[in-house]
């Protein structure tokens, strides 16, 4: 655990101090809100909850695609640079490694998620809207951003170039959100298959304030699973 | 300290290093040398535990690299080829990180930090942003962080590559510094950089080792014992002739002939020099320069490479 927080702690200074990681957030609240301005708020005899779900929808869109681009940067620049050579050569695990970059990304995401709040907090100045459903959407929020973010970072651990590494997660995330074409042109029960696999299928219900343990465990499956693919990936490139 | 039996590497169909095996003594300062793309890098990263072995044995103070690699972690500070530094942290922030990761307590943090900036004469520029160092001061936190949790074993892969004159003689000078409480497996492609301040070298060649042993040893493997070099200012010919009366002196060439200045290279057997200096000014002819042939470690090395590819 010491070992996580030591590469968290560094992973976030990282972000902190360099430019790329404010730049991917300034343009993704720059979209989020001109896409609320455009598409959430105009409308006639909108209810207040239907403008926030809206806003809910719009931002875990931005928040997979940023998410992607966050991440993109973890291992394949260590690799790109050679510090992996100090983390191969510490006593650390692998897993170790992963979670702490990925948790470094996290809390840097949260800080995309802090500064989007102003939009909830407008429509609940100028509507009615429950602080449950805020809390309900933020928290949807935040399962699609470690998703992304782990995807994100078994893209990152495939490739020492982070173009690549982005264009690679990048394609893994279309496929979770494009599944249902695929699923449109099969049998059930691949069909339901298929179809549950769409991520933003499950974000549904958060977006308007619900919290299911199964759409919970969804975000939590994937997230698992892209990490544990990193760690292995990571293991196995001390083989090559 | 170190013990490497039938090391073999493979980088998919290739072949990077092929059944190594060799010992290092605890204390022991070697030298590693080959040409690029002979197999260093690997054998060091093998070693290092960044790379796992394709087959072969490696225990590092009795742990195999392969079943305790953390163990093995604990004991050594790795240097790669190019040194892993993060740009955006200052000096002391970096190896404040290493050390921690490296599982230096809290309690000896500072004291590590501050030692290893010592040795490595880095204190003056402890708040600096590694990105604002020049290639010199880089390579010295690589050195740093290496030896920053006091490590046994020290692996320094090509520590003075890319350096000018001046920070080789500085890097010579931390490694001879570093004897005795560390053992040290230092690389080189350019011997002149690592000569001297080695106890052994080991001489790989596409992946395996052609020769190994002291300076003298490498020189002895290629008939350089008791070999001389010299030069005499006019009358070569004399010269030869008052040099084969010299008790011991088996051969006399003429190795180059510049105008008045002979360049002779004398092979016999022993200390030689104090009697031929004798009997060069005894003879009334002037000494320009005398040293042993064997001392000059570049020669062994492009003989046993060449012998090596002509084979």
């Amino acid at each position: 655990m010491k070992n996580v927080s030591l590469i968290t702690r560094r992973e976030l200074q990282s972000y902190l101090r360099t430019m790329s990681g404010y730049i991917i957030i300034a343009v993704m609240l720059f979209i989020d809100g001109l896409l609320f301005n455009a598409f959430a708020v105009p409308g006639t005899a909108k209810k207040s909850s239907e403008v926030l779900a809206d806003f809910f929808t719009l931002t875990s869109g931005i928040t997979m695609v940023g998410a992607v681009f966050l991440s993109m940067r973890l291992i394949a620049e260590e690799r790109q640079t050679g510090t992996i050579a100090l983390l191969y050569s510490s006593p650390i695990h692998d897993v170790e490694i992963v979670l702490g970059k990925f948790l470094a990304a996290f809390l840097f995401l949260c800080v995309f998620f802090l500064s989007t709040s102003y939009m909830p907090i407008l429509i609940a100045v100028y509507g009615k809207v429950s602080l449950g459903h805020i809390f309900a959407g933020y928290f949807g929020l935040m399962l699609v951003g470690a998703c992304g973010l782990a995807i994100g970072t078994f893209g990152s651990a495939l490739t020492r170039s982070q173009v690549v590494a982005s264009v690679l997660s990048g394609v893994m995330v279309l496929a979770l959100t494009t599944c249902w074409l695929l699923a449109k042109v099969t049998e059930r029960p691949l069909t339901d298959i298929i179809n549950g696999l769409a991520w933003w299928g499950h974000f549904d219900a958060f977006r308007i304030g619900l919290v299911h343990v199964k759409h919970v465990a969804y975000f939590g499956l994937v997230t698992f699973l892209a990490l544990f693919a990193a760690t292995r990936v990571l293991e196995a490139r001390r083989w090559r | 300290m170190i013990k490497v039996e039938g090391l073999t590497k493979y980088y998919g169909e290739r072949a990077a290093i092929r059944d190594l095996s060799f010992n290092i003594e605890k204390g022991e300062v070697i030298g590693f040398l080959g040409l690029n793309g002979a197999g260093k890098s690997t054998t060091l990263k093998v070693l290092g535990c960044v790379l796992l072995p394709t087959s072969g044995r490696v225990l590092i103070d009795g742990f195999d690299v392969t079943k305790d690699p953390h163990e093995i972690r604990k004991r050594i500070g790795f240097l790669p080829d190019t040194p892993p530094l993060y740009d955006e942290m200052t000096v002391e922030g970096y190896l404040e990180f290493v050390a921690q990761l490296r599982g230096v307590s809290n309690a000896d943090l500072a004291m590590r930090v501050r030692d290893a900036m010592e040795k490595t004469s880095l204190v003056d520029r402890r708040d600096d942003a590694i990105s604002s160092l020049s290639h010199g001061y880089r390579q010295r936190v690589g050195v740093a962080q290496a030896l920053v949790h006091d490590p046994r074993l020290l692996i320094l892969d090509e520590p003075t590559s890319g350096l000018d004159p001046v920070q080789i003689v500085e890097m010579r000078e931390l490694i001879q510094k570093l004897k005795g409480e560390h053992t040290v497996l230092v690389s080189s492609h350019i011997l002149g950089e690592i000569s001297q301040i080695c106890d052994r070298y080991l001489v790989i060649q596409q992946g395996e080792i052609i020769a190994r042993g002291t300076e003298a040893d490498l020189g002895n493997l290629l008939g350089n014992a008791g070999a001389v070099e010299l030069e005499v200012h006019g009358a070569p010919q004399k010269a030869i002739d008052v040099l084969k009366t010299v008790p011991g002196v088996t051969d006399v060439t003429v190795l180059k002939l510049d105008g008045e200045v002979a360049s002779l290279r004398v092979v016999g057997s022993g200390e030689l020099r104090p009697e031929m200096v004798k009997a060069l000014v005894g003879a009334g002819i002037s000494l320009l320069r005398i040293d042993k042939a064997a001392a000059r470690l570049e020669n062994i090395f492009l003989k046993l490479t060449h012998g090596k590819e002509a084979a």
